[in-house]
């Protein structure tokens, strides 16, 4: 269930490489004891595949490239109920496809992690060209009532540490984890090193597997594998606690729909996870996740050497969204402004927590934004 | 007494929600008697089904671990299942809308890639649960819910198409031939590769609408319209009124995908050794 690291990844614990945001998202699943990995090449998250078709063999883990994206998500699921610690990774196209048995996975509380590249669409759009127009797909892809965890990193360091935190979240509440990289991060490339983070997350830690049952009672049930003994019965059908379907009593899928949501909003503190440095004067917020938050960070130093009072928030944790962390802006700022890659959304999503003028600076067309961009909507919006 | 089988089931699932006379209760039977027959441990079965029907065989029904998933997707969810269980038996039932309809395609590359799995798929011809609307094997000009003036494509030949996928063990027989059936459902058990089985199943509720026949007389027309493949003069060709090849249509031995895939991971890991050892040694000279 969890393996001690394999010789051959602690003899190169510590090591700095300089590689695609990919690859370290791809060493951070190694890291990560991930042994089970099924995809479909795509565009720009292939060479977090073709990483782990070589690798992962060697750590003892199982490699499959599918025939597409929904049966790579369906092998995750299917492996970790085996017993894997799984992972897939893929692109809008690829993430469109997945989004049903997204569903599955969650409605099954199924542990695996989901890399998405984001890249230009919609449709195949600019293929080969980054941009964030997935944000909410993560959040609402897959059809039902659910909350959803997602993470984005904005470093091919980030990119290692938070495929780690993803299994560690995945595995402590029994949900899929989806790791949103943009196809500007995935194909960065700088160093990074081999080094497990400290997690910092204060997740609950599941009840052992007793005789409690597996998809009830607590609010994160244990994990019961097949294998066991304990004649498992898995469905994406509405169930009781026990397992077994039960399709038309209301209570009973009301009590299911609203534990699953239950278990991750109650750990909402918990997974939340910003870099922010808002001083109490503040008049602008640079509000920021991905690619853009590199330019921006840049551009909020900027524009503070030229007298403007500007604040920095970046969420490494998308979903759930920190909205508390808006509802608390100091008084004196007026404006959040929101730099990301599509017409926006979590911009949108902010409008939600905050009385104070949100402005996104939406860029589109497969280019990140640069400083000045950043900062010249800062200086007008200041 | 209680039926010698009944011990295999989840218990409170009889009576079954299949509708009176439908074939489910007796691929049922005969993967039953074929676990008891082979004296198969239950715990070494995993189970993975669709959407449908037959999907509902295992899924409350047979006492095993069991993974009910998506419309289509069995096969691919049962692929992550035996990579991460080799030594179980991943067993999938469901039906022809599942399997060679919505996941055709994961049906396909299973056989092409021949991984251990052994399929069922219970070919009603139409699909039940939603109405009997029209299916991929349903045959040509049958008025369905969907095809009030008759269906226009030809039926799918599910077997044949795994035959030429690469499959190592494909068969079909019709749910009158409960001893045959229960062979194959044997083979599936104790094979290696890709195993298919296809069963002819009678849906009295919805194929029959028009006919009205009623399931016995359907069994005899099974058995008066089936003909072995060995002798058989003509492909059948999934239409009424041809006659249903039955038996095994390929018994291969290729190695199965978790042989190779085996394989494949021993040279690995004696390579890596070997390289270990190497180093180890180089280090050693170094030092001297």
């Amino acid at each position: 269930m969890n393996p001690s690291l394999p010789n051959y990844l602690k003899k190169q614990e510590g090591k700095r490489l300089f590689d695609l945001g990919d690859i370290a998202c791809a060493w951070g699943a190694l890291y990560a004891k991930c042994s089970f990995y099924a995809g479909y090449p795509i565009t720009p998250a292939s060479e977090i595949a073709e990483f782990l078709s070589k690798e992962l063999p060697r750590t003892g883990g199982r490699f499959i490239q599918m025939e597409d994206e929904i049966a790579s998500m369906a092998a995750i699921i299917g492996a970790a109920w085996a017993g894997a610690r799984s992972m897939t990774a893929t692109s809008g196209p690829g993430f469109s496809l997945m989004q049903e048995n997204i569903g599955y996975a969650v409605m099954t509380e199924t542990p695996c992690v989901v890399v998405n590249v984001q890249r230009s669409g919609p449709s195949t759009g600019q293929a080969t060209k980054p941009a964030q127009g997935d944000m909410m797909q993560a959040r609402w892809g897959t059809h039902g009532d659910h909350e959803m965890v997602a993470l984005c990193p904005n470093s091919a360091q980030e990119c290692f540490d938070l495929t780690v935190r993803s299994f560690d979240i995945a595995h402590a509440l029994r949900v899929p984890v989806l790791l949103m990289l943009d196809g500007e991060v995935g194909h960065l490339r700088e160093t990074f090193d081999l080094k497990l983070p400290e997690t910092g997350l204060n997740l609950p830690k599941p009840p052992s597997p007793s005789d409690a049952p597996p998809f009830g009672g607590n609010p994160v049930p244990p994990q019961v594998l097949f294998g066991e003994g304990r004649y498992l019965h898995v469905t994406g059908s509405t169930h009781k606690p026990d397992g077994t379907r039960d399709v038309t009593t209301p209570e009973v899928h009301d009590q299911l729909v609203r534990r699953l949501c239950r278990k991750v909003d109650q750990n909402r503190h918990a997974l939340k996870d910003v870099e922010k440095d808002i001083p109490r004067n503040s008049k602008t917020v640079v509000l920021c996740y991905g690619a853009p938050s590199r330019p921006a960070a840049a551009a909020v130093e900027e524009a503070r050497k030229e007298g403007l009072k500007a604040g920095y928030l970046r969420l490494r944790t998308v979903w759930p969204f920190p909205g508390d962390e808006l509802e608390k802006l100091p008084r004196s700022v007026e404006t959040v402004l929101v730099p990301e890659m599509n017409l926006g959304q979590m911009s949108r999503e902010a409008e939600r927590f905050t009385d104070r003028k949100v402005v996104c600076a939406s860029k589109v067309g497969g280019v990140c934004h640069t400083m000045r961009e950043i900062l010249s909507k800062l200086r007008e919006v200041s | 007494m209680d039926h010698p089988l009944v011990k295999y089931l989840r218990p409170g699932t009889i009576p079954s929600t299949f509708c009176p006379g439908c074939g489910c209760g007796m691929v049922l039977n005969c993967l039953l008697s074929a676990i008891e027959k082979k004296k198969v441990d239950p715990k070494d079965i995993v189970m993975v089904t669709g959407i449908g029907c037959s999907s509902w065989i295992p899924s409350p029904m047979f006492k095993c671990d069991t993974l009910h998933t998506t419309h289509g997707r069995a096969v691919a969810f049962a692929t992550g299942v035996k990579l991460m269980m080799p030594d179980k038996k991943v067993l999938i039932i469901a039906g022809d809308g599942d399997l060679s309809g919505i996941g055709g395609n994961h049906l396909v590359h299973a056989a092409h890639r021949n991984i251990d799995l052994g399929v069922m798929m219970v070919n009603n011809r139409i699909y039940g649960m939603t109405g009997g609307q029209c299916s991929p094997t349903t045959p040509s000009d049958l008025y369905t819910t969907t095809t009030p003036y008759g269906n226009l494509d030809q039926p799918m030949m599910a077997a044949e198409l795994m035959v030429s996928a690469g499959a190592n063990y494909v068969a079909r027989w019709t749910t009158y031939h409960v001893r045959q059936l229960t062979k194959a459902m044997e083979e599936l058990m104790q094979g290696e590769g890709f195993r298919f089985l296809e069963i002819i199943s009678q849906c009295p509720t919805h194929f029959e609408k028009d006919s009205k026949r009623t399931p016995t007389e359907i069994l005899d027309f099974y058995k008066e319209n089936s003909i072995p493949v060995a002798e058989a003069k003509e492909a059948y060709d999934g239409q009424l009124g041809s006659r249903l090849t039955v038996g095994a249509l390929a018994e291969r031995k290729r190695d199965g995908y978790m042989r190779r895939l085996e394989a494949v991971e021993r040279k690995l890991r004696a390579d890596m050794e070997g390289e270990a050892q190497k180093n180890a040694a180089g280090t050693r000279e170094g030092k001297k």
